[in-house]
């Protein structure tokens, strides 16, 4: 090659890399959410929450401006979040060396994919709303959970939100609290569906609940006709099913109701979304379908998380759903441990997250505990009436006897 | 399994097996209406046309959007008489969509080898998809339950409900107006012919081209069929519906004997019946396996599937 053209080469290849060079003044936050298909309106109240932090902090974060950057984990050929989207998304802030923060995701399997990627570069991981118990506790998920997302051996997951092993158990306290004494389980075979249900059938035979049965569905299938004949020979007062939207529980609902079985539906926070109504079809769910959720109801929230929900009302004119203050929380923490952090150093502001000891929020006082979860344990339980989500009722872990099903610390009127 | 085996054996009532057999029946005549269309056309022209499911597909979009469009089901229109008219007009649209089809697309293919028409129609098959997926969106979509779901029996634990009602009322009729259009008209007459040898029928005088066109046609119109009885039993409507209903379908007209009309029907029976039953006894996620290991045990003893060659009706 003549020297010249190797020299231009390199000028080039200065000038194209130099363009992408860091400044020193900016850090990034990423967040990695399904922002196409069904799971979009859920996303889009996060990213609201996101934004709102951002904006109460004045855009910066110690020393340092804030620039947000809202990515998809879905392609609109699925209407899904896939490995592919997600790997990219995570690879990309990876490479990009003014991101210090990565918020996402919204579903545990698609957390599954970048977190081992996310891991290499000790980039801050915050979660609003996965809630698998194997992504963060040992012994808890499936063989090689969580360590396999943790390939440097070093921690950089953070969620906001309590996991599986509080939704799943405290759904069964729930149950027994309201009298229910016969429960068939159903599952989508998923980590999610599957881990959850399990969770929730093993602590109904501990509380001293008949389950019936426990049995997987297809989630590529089109009716659960056959199924529902079997659960309606088992004659269960409650039926529940560990599941998404998107793994067919609209139709496990709508094809409950249309087998003529009475008994309510019990189902965990994967299904807490507009969408989840709207494929059951209303009348398959108004007033005899639950839904729990491992966190605060809007409605419940005092103080900070008051304030929280009133300027968001004020702002986008329509109440919060669930997940909008978990995306809150978890773009506030960020910019906590880049404020404490000081520097625009990956591994310190992810140390200084998972230093965090009574942390201040929207819902309540919590700290990071050694696994990178939360301290709250509140559960609270929302029943479907006049076609959304309404109120139920809250409970709170702690000090639950097995024998006896007391749990319920506050009996919730309307929502 | 192991806590679905236990259950099934204290619930194996007489009632609970007749429930079952109920709804293999229902699920299985709708597989049987989309498996004639396999096996006619593969009957004709001895192509499998894997777009057919999907064209089942497109036949639920129009009946969700043309519902949605008629607005709430008023008193005085009975629902039957809107089911008819959708069973109409969706089985014209699929039944004209697969004749243009097969005119554009396998026409031209005719003289090619065999496995040009074939991927064609797994290229066919994405474009409908997709075209679903442009329709309705990625989402899945509720069809207005125009049919109640109540129970037509007076027993308490075995139900037959309005929407099975239908299923009869819709299949039953069409199947057994094939049956007489086949057998006993002049085109049925032209289609066992080209079935039989289309060179011989194209001597005699017959128009193959114009029978492989009513062929395609009458395949759709059932598809058509099949899908507004779907959307109005399933009641819910999306983009990725076609695939597994057409891979059971195929399935079926296999098990039968492609080519054959009765073994599609048969083969779709068997399949309803298989995956109701199967799924009860062994557990629902086992429902799937279980009809794919009948066909495999079924085509080990009868390669040629269960009506194939012995009753040589082929369309």
């Amino acid at each position: 090659m003549h020297p010249r053209t190797l020299l231009a080469g390199l000028v080039l290849a200065a000038v194209l890399t130099g363009c992408r060079g860091s400044d020193p003044g900016l850090v990034r936050i990423v967040s990695s959410l399904p922002r196409t298909g069904s799971a979009r309106q859920q996303s889009d109240t996060v990213v609201r929450g996101i934004r709102m932090a951002i904006e109460e902090a004045g855009g910066r974060a110690g020393p340092f401006r804030i620039d947000y950057l809202d990515l998809d984990d879905s392609t609109a050929a699925t209407g899904l979040w896939t490995s592919e989207a997600e790997a990219a998304n995570a690879r990309a802030a990876l490479q990009d060396p003014d991101v210090v923060a990565y918020i996402g995701t919204l579903n545990s399997g698609s957390a599954r994919v970048s977190m081992p990627i996310l891991n290499y570069g000790d980039l801050l991981m915050v979660s609003p709303a996965t809630t698998a118990v194997g992504l963060t506790k040992p012994d808890l998920g499936e063989f090689g959970e969580p360590e396999v997302y943790r390939p440097t051996g070093r921690r950089n997951f953070i969620r906001v939100i309590p996991a599986d092993d509080l939704q799943g158990p405290l759904a069964a306290d729930w149950a027994a609290g309201r009298g229910f004494e016969r429960v068939f389980v159903l599952d989508d075979g998923d980590a999610y569906g599957k881990g959850i249900a399990d969770l929730f059938a093993e602590r109904c035979r501990e509380l001293g609940l008949t389950v019936l049965g426990q049995d997987s569905i297809d989630p590529k299938a089109q009716e659960f006709r056959s199924l529902m004949a079997t659960v309606a020979a088992a004659g269960p007062d409650l039926v529940y099913f560990g599941g998404t939207t998107q793994s067919k529980g609209g139709q496990v609902a709508k094809d409950l109701a249309a087998t003529g079985i009475e008994s309510p539906l019990l189902v965990p926070d994967g299904c807490l979304e507009p969408a989840f109504i709207e494929a059951a079809g209303r009348e398959a769910v108004e007033g005899r379908c639950y839904v729990t959720f491992g966190g605060i109801a809007p409605e419940r929230l005092t103080g900070r998380g008051r304030a929280f929900v009133e300027r968001y009302e004020k702002l986008h004119g329509e109440p919060p759903e669930a997940f909008a203050v978990y995306g809150y929380e978890a773009a506030r923490v960020a910019i906590h441990a880049i404020t404490a952090a000081g520097v625009k150093d990956r591994r310190a502001i992810t140390d200084a997250a998972l230093a965090i000891r009574d942390f201040d929020g929207p819902l309540g006082r919590w700290s990071v505990d050694a696994n990178g979860d939360t301290t709250l344990a509140a559960l609270t339980v929302l029943a479907v009436r006049d076609g959304r989500f309404a109120f139920e009722e809250q409970l709170e872990a702690g000090g639950v006897d097995p024998g006896k099903a007391k749990t319920v610390v506050e009996n919730g009127g309307e929502g | 399994m192991s806590l679905a085996l236990p259950l099934a054996e204290t619930v194996m009532s007489l009632e609970f097996i007749a429930q079952q057999v109920v709804i293999g029946l229902a699920s299985g005549s709708l597989i049987a209406l989309v498996a004639l269309g396999y096996t006619m056309v593969y009957g004709v022209v001895g192509l499998v046309n894997f777009a057919h499911g999907d064209l089942f597909m497109l036949g639920g979009c129009l009946a969700v959007t043309l519902v949605e469009a008629a607005g709430p089901p008023q008193a005085g229109a009975p629902a039957a008489v809107g089911i008819l008219l959708l069973v109409v007009l969706c089985g014209l649209f699929c039944g004209g969509l697969n004749l243009a089809v097969d005119r554009l697309v396998y026409r031209p293919l005719r003289e090619s080898p065999k496995l040009a028409p074939l991927v064609s129609s797994i290229g066919v098959s994405f474009i409908f998809m997709n075209l679903g997926l442009f329709w309705i969106g990625p989402s899945d979509r509720s069809f207005p339950s125009l049919v109640p779901a109540d129970n037509l029996l007076p027993f308490e634990s075995l139900r037959f409900s309005s929407r099975d009602l239908l299923v009869v009322a819709v299949v039953v009729p069409l199947m057994a107006g094939l049956a007489v259009l086949v057998r006993s008209t002049r085109s049925g007459k032209a289609m066992r012919a080209v079935a039989q040898d289309p060179t011989a029928a194209a001597l005699v005088g017959v128009n193959v081209e114009k029978v492989i066109g009513a062929t395609f046609f009458l395949g759709g119109f059932l598809a058509g069929a099949a899908s507004v009885v779907y959307a109005a039993t399933i009641t819910t409507i999306g983009f990725q519906m076609g695939f597994q209903t057409g891979l059971y379908a195929f399935t079926a007209a296999v098990l039968g004997g492609i080519g054959s009309i009765p073994g599609a029907v048969v083969g779709g029976l068997v399949i309803g019946l298989v995956r109701a039953l199967g799924g009860a006894c062994l557990g629902e996620r086992w429902a799937g396996g279980i009809v794919f290991a009948v066909l495999i045990a079924v085509l080990v003893f009868r390669p040629e599937g269960l009506f194939g060659r012995r009753q040589r009706e082929k369309v």
